[in-house]
């Protein structure tokens, strides 16, 4: 099993949510974050004062898989997420050791 | 005709206690989101405790007996003799005044955000409103500088000069804020708090007439587009300048716009107020960076844009009085025949009261430094003064 997590532009989430659906994913965790990557932050100018705003918001994704889905996940956001400007985010991908079901108690394969 | 009157004067008094929460939201917004509660409080708290002062003392100091030049005395001692009488007018006064009275402290909050105790600030309040406030405004109305010929139509100079300039000074004593200024941090709060300045201003300018006839009516109407005025000129120049055309720069030039006016409402008409909403827009659009140069930390620009604009506005008043109009009986400005002794005594006016207020406020602040402090420990300027001072916090959650 394997966690993707994505950071992608906030306007992209519908898309990328539509992209994960189509391609059978069960389930995403979707939260609000803010950073900044090579594309930096941006200037806003109040009453003449300029404030540097360096953390961006962005949109994080988490995706718990089985490992033969990985390729067809990471696709689908890469797809979906991708504007080809600067800023467009990141997608990773790490080991999962285990994985329950709170409901069921089910493990492994069964609770993704 | 008398009911009309006290009914006008009457829904003013509403409209301007709906000042107090509007320039809550107004320097609410545009604060920190960690100490915007901090701010909404300082403002309410005067229409908590300057409405006892006023009816214990306030008024009585201020205003009567009206012969006084420079102080009343405590003929009105609880309202002591001022009954319901006739048309009830002399009631609806008392009210009226003291809607003014509880927002001019009110304006100082924004200057001292983000670091002042609220306990001092407790106390600032009522003990400035009774030293400073009260003086200057009987000064200005029925004392010795209205005597000399100076005019002062709703407050340009008692409240806006006057709480301007003690902005100034409560900064001076107090100090920078810790950590550098932040953005607004919600713009949708601080243009509700401008509409509802500018509605409630409706209530300042026009229901200082004190009747329902037709200088309420041009004051009414000056209110209207000195606003307009000030609010287009702010953000041409930031078009221009910066780029952008900014709701802040449009909620500053509207206020800035209303303070000029204020002085000039009853006074000036045709298209006088759409000059001095232009030109005050202009002035306190660079104002505000003056705090830059020379290095106070007026939080929120209460100096450049309360001091600058209410001092602009009362000196144009030298230039653009017109008593013809209003069959009044004042000098005239300099544009309609009129010399510059008008002028003249709009500048010691002015003088007056920022000498007073100057001095008074500066020295209320290190009498308060002295014994109880005037500032939040670091601990709660850097947590937040909503959670230190007022155990509440405006937003939970992720920000």
């Amino acid at each position: 099993m394997k966690l993707i997590t994505a950071i992608v532009k906030p306007f992209k989430l519908d898309d990328v949510k539509d992209a994960l659906k189509a391609a059978g994913v069960q389930g995403i965790t979707v939260s609000e974050v803010r950073g900044f990557g090579r594309q930096g932050g941006h200037t806003e100018t109040y009453r003449g004062a300029e404030y540097k705003i360096d953390f961006v918001p962005k949109v994080r994704l988490e995706i718990v898989v089985d490992d033969q889905d990985v390729d067809g996940v990471v696709a689908a956001i890469k797809a979906a997420a991708s504007t080809g400007k600067i800023g467009d985010g990141k997608i990773w991908v790490t080991g999962v050791d285990r994985i329950i079901r709170i409901r069921t108690g089910e493990e492994g394969h069964d609770a993704v | 005709m008398e009911s009309g009157n006290i009914a006008w004067v009457l829904i003013s008094s509403a409209l301007v206690l709906f000042m107090t929460p509007g320039l809550a939201f107004f320097y609410g917004g545009m604060d920190r989101n960690r100490n915007v509660l901090n701010m909404l409080m300082m403002n309410f708290y005067c229409v908590l405790i300057i409405p006892i002062l006023w009816v214990a003392v306030g008024y009585s100091l201020s205003q009567t007996p009206f012969d006084n030049d420079f102080i009343g005395g405590f003929d009105s001692f609880f309202l002591k003799d001022i009954t319901v009488a006739g048309d009830g007018m002399s009631l609806a006064v008392v009210a009226f005044l003291g809607m003014f009275a509880a927002i001019t402290p009110a304006l100082i909050s924004g200057a001292v955000a983000d670091r002042m105790k609220f306990s001092a600030w407790a106390i600032f309040v009522p003990v400035w409103s009774l030293l400073v406030y009260v003086p200057v405004f009987k000064w200005v109305y029925g004392g010795w500088l209205a005597d000399r010929g100076s005019i002062d139509f709703a407050g340009g100079t008692a409240i806006h000069v006057n709480a301007g300039i003690a902005a100034l000074a409560a900064v001076m004593v107090l100090g920078k804020r810790k950590s550098a200024p932040t953005p607004p941090h919600s713009m949708p709060l601080v243009m509700i708090g401008t509409g509802i300045l500018w509605f409630g201003w409706f209530g300042f300018n026009a229901g200082s007439a004190l009747a329902a006839n037709g200088a309420a009516a041009q004051a009414f109407m000056n209110t209207f587009l000195a606003a307009a005025a000030a609010g287009l000129a702010w953000i041409l120049i930031e078009w221009l300048r910066d780029g952008h055309p900014t709701n802040l720069g449009a909620a500053s030039g509207i206020v800035s716009g209303l303070v000029a006016i204020t002085p000039a409402a009853g006074y000036v008409s045709g298209a006088s107020p759409i000059f001095i909403g232009l030109i005050a827009g202009v002035i306190c659009c660079y104002a505000v960076r003056l705090k830059h140069k020379f290095g106070y930390d007026d939080a929120l620009d209460v100096v450049g844009v309360h001091f600058v604009g209410g001092l602009v506005g009362s000196l144009l008043i030298g230039f653009f009085a017109n008593p013809s109009f209003f069959d009044g009986a004042f000098m005239e400005g300099i544009f309609y025949g009129g010399g510059a002794k008008l002028l003249l005594e709009q500048a010691i006016a002015n003088g007056a009261a920022i000498v007073w207020s100057f001095v008074l406020t500066y020295g209320i602040m290190v009498a308060l430094k002295k014994t109880i402090g005037v500032r939040v420990s670091e601990e709660s300027e850097a947590g937040g003064l909503d959670l230190a001072e007022h155990g509440e916090t405006a937003y939970h959650g992720a920000q």
